[in-house]
């Protein structure tokens, strides 16, 4: 049981600032492995930024972020290098290079870290893409021709190319329909449970909140306020969170009557 | 995860062969290697500490896709995740087949003939909506034209006198070497004459305009479209080419003629410029030849053009700038494409108004 305790991000004191506009400041946040956690909160309260910093996209204008145990201020280009293939990161419009296929996309990552034999990188490239559920005869389209729901299984299945323990999603589910957006969530929870992923995401999908996350990490005045389960959180007094939630919670009220 | 890195290792001993280590991505050399060298092997046990979906990838290169026939020794979740990798590998699909060079051919011969049909269209467009704006005027959004001629013409102004300047001169410079080899410095001024006020103040003129307005307009309706600005102006009720494309149709209908007498005229100055440094022709002598041997119809014939080279870079940058679809780099593609193509339009023009005038002996 103690692995599956082991802090996998550790957020210390973190300030950012975007000049005289303070977004975190003091801000503390631990996530341990295996968890999927949401970071939800207002907008403009800086979750997206949260992410790119724990993303090392971004630094944090002050306060330390130790990755899978180790602080990464004090790390080497080369040891960085190392930490930035533990960590898959899907970007909210995909990000996928659009003068390559799906299949070269997700190519590209091994391709440029692993040193291994063409057929070999392609089984792990079409291996990714069938983990995502993309059809297969997607590997070869290019990005532009992708449906909105696969463009983000295809991120993902890029993401996932060196298999990182550790996975970012920037709205995941944002711009797709219901259904999409439901089997998208659906995809999330398989991966986490065949892969052994810890995953963070950015949403302001409570669908998405209720059935993919155990954990909810709430930003609000400039600091993580709360991390639970969104059940404790929607029942949570803190004025900002319960404004968040005020109608959610009425919604899921009358569900609950409903059933 | 401090933990000692343990590469991926097979061995054999007496108990036949043993997996051991991490299955792991960062290894993955050093997994294909091992699964090259070992396919004979039957794998008798396994012992490895890690395993993730690219590792497995490759162990079931080893132990073959049969769960039953798996040697002992893996975990629940290392099993797991065998199977689940076992259900997803798959071969890449089929790419389509590259066309043949025959096939190829006809393909782009089709593009190119439906190419110029979309061109003649729009111009058809474009000329059905002069007519209406004759009977309508009001259509014509004044603001809008003033931001043309602004843009497009006044603000040209500098670069194209200048090009112009460097042209003649460099004309000048070039073709006088060789009319003082012969004693025949005077005729450098029909030489500079000729040349610029009919052909190269109309096309440098054109090319420059092409290069910075017909871009523009390329990128500035790709744009619109992708924002689908475009579409929102027509749900009001308004009509797109009135407000998007003939401002730039007239703007440049307009502009195209002074901005090449602007160029003739500089363009000739710099003529003048060098037939007196190089030449020891006056300016005095070089303006009375001038008068005496250049008919006023080189002039024209030269004149003529600009309004027309006007109507091609009009019609290629607001085509192909609505034409745009896609994504952002739709936008730089028409860019790139309505300067190239409308270049190459203007210079085909331009041969075959040599070959009109060629005809009608002007």
């Amino acid at each position: 049981m103690m692995e599956e305790h082991k802090v996998i991000v550790e957020l210390k004191q973190i300030a950012t600032r975007f000049g005289d506009n303070i977004v975190h400041e003091k801000l503390d946040l631990k996530i341990l492995e295996g968890e999927r956690v949401a970071l939800v909160g207002g907008s403009g309260t800086g979750k997206s930024v949260l992410l790119s910093e724990i993303a090392m996209l971004r630094e944090p204008d002050s306060g330390e972020i130790e990755l899978f145990g180790e602080p990464i201020t004090q790390m080497s280009g080369r040891e960085l290098l190392a930490q930035r293939q533990k960590i898959g990161m899907m970007f909210q419009q995909g990000a996928l290079f659009s003068s390559l296929t799906v299949l070269e996309n997700i190519m590209l990552p091994i391709r440029e870290h692993q040193h291994i034999s063409g057929s070999l990188l392609k089984d792990l490239a079409m291996l990714k893409l069938r983990l995502t559920g993309l059809p297969e005869h997607a590997a070869h389209l290019y990005p532009q021709s992708l449906s909105g729901g696969m463009l983000k299984r295809a991120a993902v299945s890029r993401a996932l190319a060196l298999d990182p323990p550790l996975l970012l999603l920037d709205e995941p589910t944002a711009g797709l329909d219901p259904a999409g957006a439901a089997a998208f969530d659906d995809m999330l929870l398989e991966l986490h449970a065949a892969l052994n992923l810890t995953l963070i995401l950015v949403t302001h999908d409570l669908d998405s909140i209720w059935t993919v996350t155990n954990q909810v990490a709430f930003l609000g005045e400039r600091r993580v306020l709360m991390k639970q389960p969104i059940e404790k959180m929607v029942k949570d007094t803190h004025p900002v969170i319960e404004a968040y939630f005020a109608n959610e919670r009425a919604k899921r009220a009358i569900r609950q009557e409903l059933i | 995860m401090n933990e000692e890195k343990q590469p991926p290792v097979i061995s054999e001993s007496s108990d036949g062969v043993q997996l051991r280590g991490e299955w792991t991505t960062p290894y993955l050399k050093q997994l294909q290697k091992i699964s090259k060298n070992n396919t004979r092997h039957q794998v008798n046990h396994i012992a490895i500490a890690q395993l993730d979906p690219n590792g497995s990838r490759v162990l079931l290169e080893l132990i073959g896709n049969e769960p039953s026939a798996w040697p002992e020794g893996l975990t629940k979740e290392q099993r797991g995740l065998l199977e689940l990798v076992r259900e997803k590998v798959g071969p890449v699909p089929a790419q389509q087949e590259s066309v043949n060079l025959l096939a190829a051919l006809g393909q782009q011969v089709f593009r190119v003939i439906r190419h110029g049909r979309e061109l003649l269209e729009f111009a058809g467009q474009l000329s059905a909506l002069v007519f209406s704006l004759i009977r309508h005027p009001r259509q014509l959004k004044i603001k809008m034209l003033l931001d043309v001629l602004q843009r497009d013409g006044l603000n040209a102004v500098p670069i194209i006198a200048l090009l112009a300047f460097l042209l003649g001169a460099v004309i000048a410079f070039q073709g006088g070497l060789q009319l003082a080899t012969y004693g025949a410095n005077i005729f450098v001024v029909e030489l500079i004459s000729l040349i610029m006020l009919r052909e190269l103040a109309p096309l440098i003129c054109a090319i420059i305009v092409a290069g910075r307005s017909g871009s523009a307009f390329a990128a500035q309706l790709a744009t619109m479209q992708m924002n689908q600005e475009v579409l929102a102006l027509k749900s009001l009720g308004q009509d797109p080419f009135a407000w998007l494309v003939l401002p730039k149709l007239l703007g440049l209908m307009i502009v195209m003629p002074l901005l090449t007498v602007l160029s003739m005229l500089t363009g000739i100055g710099g003529g003048m410029f060098v037939a007196m440094v190089q030449l020891d022709l006056s300016p005095v002598e070089f303006i009375q030849r001038f008068g005496a041997v250049v008919d006023p119809i080189h002039f024209w014939v030269g004149l003529i053009k600009a309004p027309v080279f006007a109507l091609i870079i009009v019609n290629v940058g607001c085509m192909q700038g609505l034409l745009a679809k896609g994504g952002a780099e739709a936008v730089g593609h028409r860019t790139t494409r309505s300067v190239v193509q409308s270049i190459f339009l203007v210079i085909i023009v331009d041969a075959l108004f040599s070959i009109l005038f060629a005809q009608l002996g002007w």
